[in-house]
């Protein structure tokens, strides 16, 4: 890495291309990626450090007092089944109605996007003071359960999840697609699922994987709604201990890290036994 | 404004002008059942978006007593409310900018070393890095800084023990502005990779290759190329970071106690606090006025996309 430097900068001007190409970028490439790794890296590095400190020494002590924790425990669980809840809402939702706006309605196709991005310009704790009103009718009608946040994170997650998946749809000729699909027979369901799904499948996993770290990470409307959800656990749990509470924050962010990195490797491996 | 108006509108008139038009009344109906098909979509944005915004804008321009009353955004152009606004929108402006170029840089690095090595490892270790701290962090992000370089930070101590350094010589600054500027950048450099990332990856190898094979240099390529196709993408994701910005509260809520710098810090002391009912206008007013901002820069990002896809085709 170091020796392409010099290399490079000795190639004169005149004929640049081909080894700009094959030797500069990669230096600067790997510059970018350390420098930058190391400023995310960093903070988790020094919770790992601050959550051990003990009086001599090192302690797992707060790492131990995690376990013990029932609500914690409790909370967790709540927030992966809104999460997988929210996830399944939102492609059931919205990526149907991208697919079918795009072939069927494309005069609909700014207001699709209009109002895709409209939960960026109304804020979480905007939505969560006129909420309180509808979820009283949310509870009356499903009972009232934590996991009726996910009808209200499903909007929370449609700006990016919308980006996402409009990025997979413009990257595949979905007309010609479509076209091909139905003239010979297939049914709308089976283009959505058959051959929408399959060409947009990174994408897919982008916005699922944005969804979920949203959900599991959402903090301002659980809390303002009184559910306890992972992220009010850790917030009152800062209240008390500080090393517990980076103790805490540290688990959690290698438990998204862990459940993150799973789900695109099992993308990865799903999409490569297709391919081939 | 509303989608439902709009459906109103169209679904009457046929939209389709098919030149062989066998019956009126069959375009009519498949017009209305293709306006059917984007209804479900529709009707629940209807019902958790538009109606608690709706809740919200009815409560700024109303008093107590439910009468129409100008009182509650008067109350908000005081120098203490409209500080607070220009803070945020200071904040806003600084991550949004740091993070969409740090960040671009970030997808374009791996984006490549994806190509060229096929390092998906790489990719993907950073993707869910990233994935976890720009939606994941809120809450947590504030304690790994103070974890970091906070008064008993890993940092704060090993540049007090190596270098005599005191960070906080000037004074408290992670709880204050600087402080939120750091901890900000921590979420906003990884959320424009997660978002830029898809429009990195649609650079096609290809494009430059005919770039090099025409004698074109990497300043070619990106001035020419890859800029111009990039560059929606790019705008669109800071004004997302922008927005995301200044909407955060969970972060600055955990890490600010007191003094509440910014705007979702005031409406959480005028929610939380209990010193009058009048107050709960106020509250209404500060949240209108931070939907009206947004709605600003997302006005601006419609212009230029519109502006932008034109020179795209």
């Amino acid at each position: 890495m170091a020796a392409l430097t010099p290399a490079e900068a000795a190639v004169p001007d005149p004929r640049p291309s081909r080894r700009r190409r094959a030797g500069g970028p990669a230096a600067l490439r790997w510059a970018v990626l350390f420098v930058v790794g190391a400023y995310l890296l960093f903070p988790l590095l020094a919770m790992l450090e601050f959550s051990t400190r003990g009086a001599q020494g090192r302690t797992a002590d707060a790492w131990l007092a995690i376990g013990q924790d029932r609500a914690l425990v409790d909370a967790i669980w709540v927030s992966l089944r809104l999460a997988a809840l929210t996830v399944f809402g939102m492609l059931v939702l919205l990526l149907p109605t991208m697919v079918w706006v795009q072939l069927r309605l494309p005069r609909l196709r700014r207001v699709l996007e209009f109002v895709c991005l409209l939960p960026l310009t109304i804020p979480a704790i905007v939505i969560v003071v006129g909420l309180s009103p509808i979820y009283a009718w949310v509870g009356y009608l499903l009972g009232d359960s934590p996991l009726n946040l996910a009808l209200v994170y499903v909007v929370l997650v449609l700006p990016y999840s919308y980006r996402a998946l409009d990025a997979g749809l413009r990257s595949i000729d979905l007309k010609t697609l479509a076209e091909a699909a139905l003239s010979l027979g297939a049914s709308w369901w089976s283009v959505i699922l058959r051959v929408v799904v399959p060409n947009v499948r990174a994408a897919i996993l982008s916005a699922a994987l944005i969804s979920v770290a949203l959900v599991l990470g959402e903090f301002t409307i659980a809390s303002l709604l009184n559910y306890d959800t992972l992220q009010v656990r850790v917030f009152e749990i800062g209240k008390r201990s500080a090393s517990l509470s980076v103790a805490v924050s540290l688990a959690a962010l290698m438990f998204g890290f862990v459940l993150l990195a799973l789900l695109s490797f099992v993308g990865q491996r799903r999409g490569s036994r297709q391919g081939s | 404004m509303t989608p439902e108006t709009d459906l109103a509108a169209e679904a009457p008139t046929p939209t389709a002008p098919a030149p062989p038009r066998p019956h009126r009344s069959r375009a009519v109906l498949r017009c209305a059942l293709d306006h059917a098909g984007a209804l479900p979509f529709f009707a629940f944005i209807a019902v958790f978006l538009l109606w608690p915004t709706l809740i919200v804008v009815s409560g700024a321009f109303t008093d107590s007593n439910g009468a129409f009353s100008l009182d509650n955004l008067t109350a908000i152009t005081g120098p203490r409310f409209m500080d607070a606004f220009g803070r945020s929108i200071w904040l806003s402006l600084v991550t949004a900018l740091l993070g969409a170029v740090l960040g671009a840089l970030l997808a374009w690095a791996v984006s490549a070393a994806g190509r060229s090595g096929g390092d998906g490892v790489t990719r993907r270790l950073v993707t869910a890095l990233s994935s976890v701290l720009a939606q994941f962090g809120g809450v947590m992000l504030a304690f790994a800084f103070l974890a970091t370089v906070g008064l008993n930070g890993w940092l704060t101590i090993m540049l007090r023990d190596a270098f005599g350094l005191d960070l906080f010589a000037g004074g408290n600054w992670l709880y204050d502005m600087p402080g939120l500027i750091l901890v900000y950048c921590y979420f906003q450099i990884p959320l424009m990779f997660i978002v830029f990332l898809p429009a990195m990856d649609g650079l096609r190898v290809q494009w430059g290759e005919a770039n090099a094979s025409l004698g074109g240099t990497g300043w070619h390529y990106w001035r020419h190329i890859a800029g111009p196709i990039l560059a929606p993408a790019f705008a669109g994701s800071a004004l997302l970071l922008f927005a995301n910005s200044f909407s955060s509260y969970a972060t600055a809520a955990a890490l600010v106690s007191q003094g509440d710098p910014i705007v979702p810090l005031q409406i959480r002391n005028v929610l939380t606090s209990e010193v009058s009912l009048g107050q709960e206008g106020v509250g209404y007013a500060l949240a209108f006025g931070m939907v009206v901002v947004v709605a600003v820069v997302m006005s601006l990002y419609a212009l230029l996309q519109r502006r932008t896809s034109r020179w795209l085709r």
